[in-house]
């Protein structure tokens, strides 16, 4: 059986979805994340899409289920690269991923997790960093 | 009316396991770019091929899926035929109800799939088996 | 030798796209012979009176010469294919004729002609025959009337052509109106907008959706401004296409705010029961700008 790279970059562990999951690979992955995420003590998730054709619902609900366990496990999940035909079939087909956290790309979704680290931080009251980077800069 | 459709090519799969389920996707995926199939709708029948499939597969104790090119006039189109003799569905109604489900899912395989496909037919009869066809059209 | 009733017969048999193959010949080998050796024989004045019919029925809008080139072309494919045994349009030996003849049509098309004067321009090859058979000999007058046919059904198939070059034409325009109509700009970095001009019907708004999600990827802005200032009118199913697009824009991880929304709209919006639930909507482009840059810049502290 295939089975899904879980990379540890910083304090980020990422994920690139490059075949066509079987069920079975998916919830494989489930695991692993959630092991690999206690073993480093990461406080971010990613998950790259970019090269999935197709997600389903079985593929919905297992990130789903990914993101909440990584909740509990005082982790972030950004899912990234969501190609224009997978959104618009998922619209029509009614899963909206609620709870899932999205971006374009890794490096937007990195810094997703660094605004939501950030935030967490703030709200601890143990920084008083209020500059990090925008999404958006102006040119 | 579909009975009227030519039918260009016809290929089947049985399926009994997760690996059926991605030889279904990757079979339709290969004549929805045959046809010529939007990239959208392309996405689209795959994601629907690959609901009813796992539905044949958990609900319906494993099946068949046969995959047709079919034409119609000068339209091309992809039509999938999945065909169980599991338990059937006994309230066809509820079960075509998004978020209805029994098998611990999202319950929106069913009522999804159909709204991504241009045609669908079910034929269910309680302790008999299923039969769902559906088709995608070229525009 | 074919009855003219049968070929008759053949000539309403004849379909669109030209299934002319499982219908009878409409010559006979001995009219194919006799037809081409009258298109030899004849074949300048056949050519010149062909001319100056063609030139009458499309009214002086092609010149003299150009169309004289034209109709030898024409009369040399007749003369070829009929010599070469074609006793049929659907025969390989008038391939080359077909090829032609569509030719003759794509051209007219593209010129402007209605389908009438493409038609015609076939048509009149019977008037220039009429002129050099002798129509006083019951066996000429017999090989006439298949000659006709032969020529109805060469004219047929232009008009045929000509449709398929039409609804191509119609197809191409139409897919380059659209894209002509739906820009995608990018407004600043991370922002981009589409103002949407004119009826946003279902076939367009799925273009626009697209487009507006592919450059999204493409350009890696969080970020889409949706202006629909250029929008007459607003119904329930295009409300819907937004709708979808911000959705499927969201699960991409980007955040549309729709600007451009005039008073009438707003009205319509509320009558319809159309629900914008949580989407930024902003009175004009400018707005919408100054609010995302607002989201990114110094309040990004703050919960939208």
């Amino acid at each position: 059986m295939d089975r899904v790279p879980v990379l540890k970059i910083g304090d980020i562990l990422l994920v690139s979805i490059q075949i066509d999951m079987e069920d079975q690979v998916a919830l494989q992955l489930q695991e692993d994340l959630a092991e690999k995420i206690v073993a480093t003590g990461c406080h971010g998730v990613i998950i790259d899409i970019s090269a999935l054709d197709i997600v389903d619902s079985f593929v919905g609900r297992t990130l789903a289920t990914i993101a909440s366990v990584s909740k509990v496990l005082d982790a972030d999940t950004v899912v990234v690269g969501m190609r224009p035909a997978v959104a618009i079939t998922l619209v029509e087909l009614g899963l909206s991923l609620p709870g899932i956290r999205t971006a374009l790309n890794v490096e937007l979704g990195m810094e997703l997790l660094a605004k939501a680290r950030a935030e967490l931080d703030w709200e601890a009251g143990d920084s008083g960093d209020d500059e990090d980077e925008p999404a958006v800069t102006a040119p | 009316m579909t009975t009227r459709d030519g039918v260009a090519a016809a290929e089947r799969i049985e399926v009994t396991s997760d690996q059926d389920v991605v030889r279904v996707r990757q079979l339709v995926r290969a004549t929805a770019v045959a046809v010529k199939l939007s990239l959208v709708d392309q996405t689209k029948v795959v994601t629907a091929a690959s609901e009813l499939a796992r539905n044949t597969l958990v609900y319906g104790g494993g099946g068949s899926v046969e995959v047709l090119r079919v034409e119609n006039g000068r339209r091309a189109g992809v039509k999938i035929v999945f065909a169980d003799q599991g338990p059937g569905i006994p309230d066809l109604d509820l079960a075509l109800t998004d978020g209805y489900t029994t098998g611990g899912g999202l319950g929106l395989g069913l009522s999804g799939a159909r709204r991504l496909v241009d045609e669908f037919e079910i034929d269910t009869e309680a302790g008999r088996g299923t039969t769902i066809s559906v088709t995608k059209w070229c525009r | 030798m074919v009855k003219s009733g049968a070929a008759a017969r053949d000539l309403r048999e004849a379909q669109p796209g030209g299934r002319y193959g499982e219908a009878a010949k409409m010559l006979s080998s001995q009219e194919g012979n006799s037809f081409a050796d009258l298109l030899a024989t004849h074949a300048e004045a056949v050519i010149s009176a062909w001319t100056d019919e063609v030139a009458h029925s499309l009214r002086g809008r092609l010149s003299h010469a150009e169309l004289q080139r034209q109709v030898t072309e024409l009369q040399k494919g007749f003369q070829s294919a009929l010599f070469g045994g074609a006793l049929d349009l659907a025969d390989d030996a008038a391939a080359e004729l077909r090829a032609q003849l569509s030719e003759l049509s794509s051209l007219r098309a593209r010129q402007g002609f209605s389908a009438n004067e493409t038609a015609v321009s076939v048509f009149t090859l019977k008037d220039a025959i009429l002129r050099v058979v002798n129509t006083d000999d019951a066996g000429s007058l017999r090989d006439y009337v298949s000659f006709s046919t032969f020529i109805d059904r060469a004219a047929l198939f232009t008009f045929d052509s000509y449709v398929r070059v039409r609804e191509e034409l119609i197809a191409d325009q139409a897919e380059q109106l659209l894209e002509l109509s739906t820009p995608v700009v990018k407004l600043w970095e991370g922002v981009v907008a589409v103002p949407l001009v004119g009826t946003l019907d279902s076939a367009r708004a799925q273009v626009v959706m697209e487009r507006l999600l592919q450059s999204l990827v493409d350009t890696g802005s969080p970020y889409a401004i949706i202006d629909i200032t250029g929008v007459p009118a607003v119904d329930t199913q295009v409300a819907q296409h937004i709708l979808k697009t911000v959705v499927a824009a969201r699960l991409m991880g980007a955040d549309c705010i729709i600007s451009g929304i005039r008073p009438q709209i707003a009205q319509t919006i509320v009558a319809l029961g159309i629900e914008f639930g949580d989407i930024a909507t902003k009175a004009s482009l400018a707005d919408a700008l100054r609010y995302v840059l607002k989201l990114t810049g110094t309040t990004k502290r703050q919960e939208r």
